[in-house]
């Protein structure tokens, strides 16, 4: 085997420019698509995490039917505090979850005294949610990143137009599940930086505000937003957690809690998907460039050497031998170009973090970009170009392997 | 038992609808460690024969025994490997392999055809290229030697595996006729020492008077028969 590829790389480098300039498409696709993935992977994991880690959570827990009406926060939908308690047993006991958070969502007017326009508020027990959560802390972008009971964290753009700032009183109007409705005055506490995606744009009050807001005896929450510990373990964790709580059935004996894992909870999963779906596409044009690239030269080779094929047949070397030396020659080329390619690769991707890129994603300006390249895409890139070469290469070595010797060596 | 038996071997090839009789009918026998010549003018048929006794073709017609083995009924493989086995070739125009060296082309059949071990081909190779008076020149590239010189490696690479048989089509036609003395020379010499069957294929004159069996081909048929003596007596 060490023969036949001394024979092909001499082959190869007989050839040099024609080698060359194979190489080297090759190594430019592989350098595009490893910049590619690694870009708009490290964006969508950052947008990913900054969507779960400062406003949704890894994935919830709602009354089912509630996330099919949650754009109107029905409170009659909330799940009362019997479900709760069970809910709770139930998390309590998972050693996957790192943290969860039972939140009160609610619409109402807010008021300065002087203006009045709508807010969406959570109900918060703030040490849980920091902890679910832990990016929201750093949303805050004027005031205290602690939230006291009377306290209220309030959107920016509400706070802007509003005219309002840290420390002024506001009122919050609430209408309860029965219809009757309250206020309460509340101290701005905090004022949050907006964020893209659902929640965004809500403001905070403590749990037990909320409650005496809405006049609850008993918590009666809307969602349980929980943390776990390995995110990558959320698909199966999902299902578990699913399977466990439809075994807590309501008095019907139909199940009363819904899961859902972030995906189904913000439109930002479609974005991410159609990022994977770009990736997907711009990894086939990788696999066409290597397969045109390489069945072309693998070709043009053949065909140079023809009377050199028609020799060494003669001579009584066996056409599978004469295949592999073909293959063989079109894998060497896949070799170097997926290792020049990925090595320019990482040096590329290197150099555009040390320039500090900055873009805007919806409300947050500036996020800096990050690229991370993942050995498990390096893997991925080099195993498809080279086994793309040596398909590519197939064809060719197929056609020089069954050549009549008498025939080739009559080639001119 | 004579090396190559040929009893009324006929070859037709097919010119669009016209079917041309390259050879027609030809019988003969060669006996081991001759040194044997097919002569004649262009299209008379030579490379046909040559490469039927080769088992690069098979004959339309007839039977073709060489080595003890009916050619006719080997397929692709094991035409390969009979080759491998038993025949080595000297080309019109040496068909050296422009990227390995002197040695490695010499290598090339023990290393690719017959997996010989490494000592063996150093031994094979070594004595080889002494024998055609190479050794020196061993590490240069075709391109860096003469015609006659590239014949030699070309008659050293069809020696390399001890064949029975070494098939040389018109290996003189493409030098000069000093140097073409000298090859046919060396062949006869490698006859001697390694008592290998040479067969091959000329229409120099000059040359025809160095074969010790010639047959003489005309329109596919052989016309004519001379020993001059030597070691063959087919």
């Amino acid at each position: 085997m060490g023969n036949l590829f001394k024979i092909a790389i001499r082959n190869l480098l007989r050839y040099k420019r024609r080698t060359l300039l194979t190489a080297s498409l090759i190594t430019v696709g592989v350098v595009f698509v490893l910049v590619f993935i690694s870009v708009s992977g490290s964006f969508k994991n950052m947008m990913v995490g900054s969507i779960t880690d400062s406003m949704l959570g890894h994935m919830q827990v709602h009354k089912k039917g509630y996330v099919a009406s949650i754009e109107n926060l029905p409170l009659n939908l909330n799940l009362n505090p019997g479900a709760v308690t069970r809910l709770e047993n139930v998390l309590d006991k998972e050693l996957e979850i790192m943290a969860y958070s039972p939140r009160i969502k609610f619409g109402g007017m807010f008021s300065n005294f002087m203006e009045t326009t709508n807010i969406r508020l959570n109900g918060i027990y703030p040490e849980k949610e920091l902890k679910t959560v832990p990016l929201l802390a750093s949303r805050v972008i004027d005031g205290k990143k602690v939230l006291d009971k009377g306290g209220i964290w309030i959107p920016e753009l509400l706070a802007k137009g509003m005219k309002v700032k840290v420390g002024d009183t506001i009122v919050v109007v609430a209408t309860n599940k029965d219809g009757s409705v309250n206020g309460k005055q509340f101290v701005v506490a905090g004022v949050l930086e907006s964020a893209t995606g659902p929640g965004g744009r809500d403001g905070y009050v403590h749990m037990e505000d909320a409650m005496e807001v809405l006049r609850m005896e008993g918590m009666e929450i809307s969602e349980v937003a929980i943390r776990l510990k390995d995110f990558g373990k959320l698909n199966a964790f999902s299902k578990k957690l699913a399977g466990l709580l439809s075994k807590e059935p309501g008095k019907e004996g139909k199940p009363i809690f819904e899961v859902h894992t972030w995906e189904k909870l913000t439109p930002f999963y479609n974005i991410a998907r159609m990022i994977d779906v770009m990736t997907f596409f711009i990894k086939l044009m990788l696999i066409a460039i290597v397969l045109i690239s390489i069945m072309n030269v693998m070709i043009m080779a053949v065909y140079e050497r023809i009377r050199e094929i028609g020799t060494i047949a003669a001579i009584g070397t066996l056409p599978a031998k004469i295949l592999n030396m073909f293959v063989i020659e079109g894998f060497c080329l896949g070799i170097v170009g997926a290792i020049i390619g990925n090595i320019a690769g990482i040096v590329i991707i290197f150099i555009l973090n040390l320039s500090k890129i900055t873009f805007n994603f919806g409300q947050q300006q500036g996020l800096i970009l990050q690229a991370n390249v993942n050995p498990a895409d390096i893997i991925a890139i080099s195993v498809t170009v080279i086994i793309v070469s040596v398909i590519a290469s197939l064809q060719p070595a197929f056609k020089a392997s069954r050549m009549e010797p008498i025939k080739a060596l009559r080639h001119v | 038992m004579p090396l190559i038996i040929a009893e009324n071997v006929q070859k037709d090839y097919q010119a669009g609808e016209i079917t041309v009789k390259a050879l027609k009918g030809l019988s003969f026998e060669i006996e081991p460690a001759s040194f044997v010549s097919f002569v004649g003018p262009s299209g008379s048929g030579k490379t046909t024969l040559l490469n039927l006794i080769g088992c690069l073709d098979k004959p339309t017609v007839g039977k073709l025994t060489v080595s003890a083995t009916d050619v006719l009924h080997l397929d692709r493989k094991q035409s390969a490997s009979f080759r491998g086995a038993n025949i080595g070739f000297i080309f019109q125009d040496f068909n050296l392999l422009p990227i390995l060296t002197v040695y490695e082309n010499i290598e090339y059949p023990l290393l690719m055809v017959q997996s010989a071990p490494a000592s063996e081909r150093k031994k094979r190779v070594t004595a080889l290229l002494e024998a055609v008076g190479m050794i020196e020149q061993k590490d240069k590239y075709p391109d860096q030697i003469s015609g006659g010189q590239k014949q030699r490696v070309a008659v050293a690479r069809a020696l390399v595996t001890n064949p029975k048989l070494v098939l040389a089509d018109e290996p003189t036609a493409n030098l000069d006729h000093k140097t073409a003395y000298m090859v046919i020379e060396l062949m006869k010499k490698m006859r001697d020492e390694f008592k290998t069957t040479f067969i091959f294929s000329t229409h120099d004159q000059k040359i025809v008077g160095e074969a010790e069996i010639l047959y003489t081909l005309e329109d596919g048929e052989l016309t004519g028969r001379q020993v001059r003596g030597g070691k063959g007596n087919g």
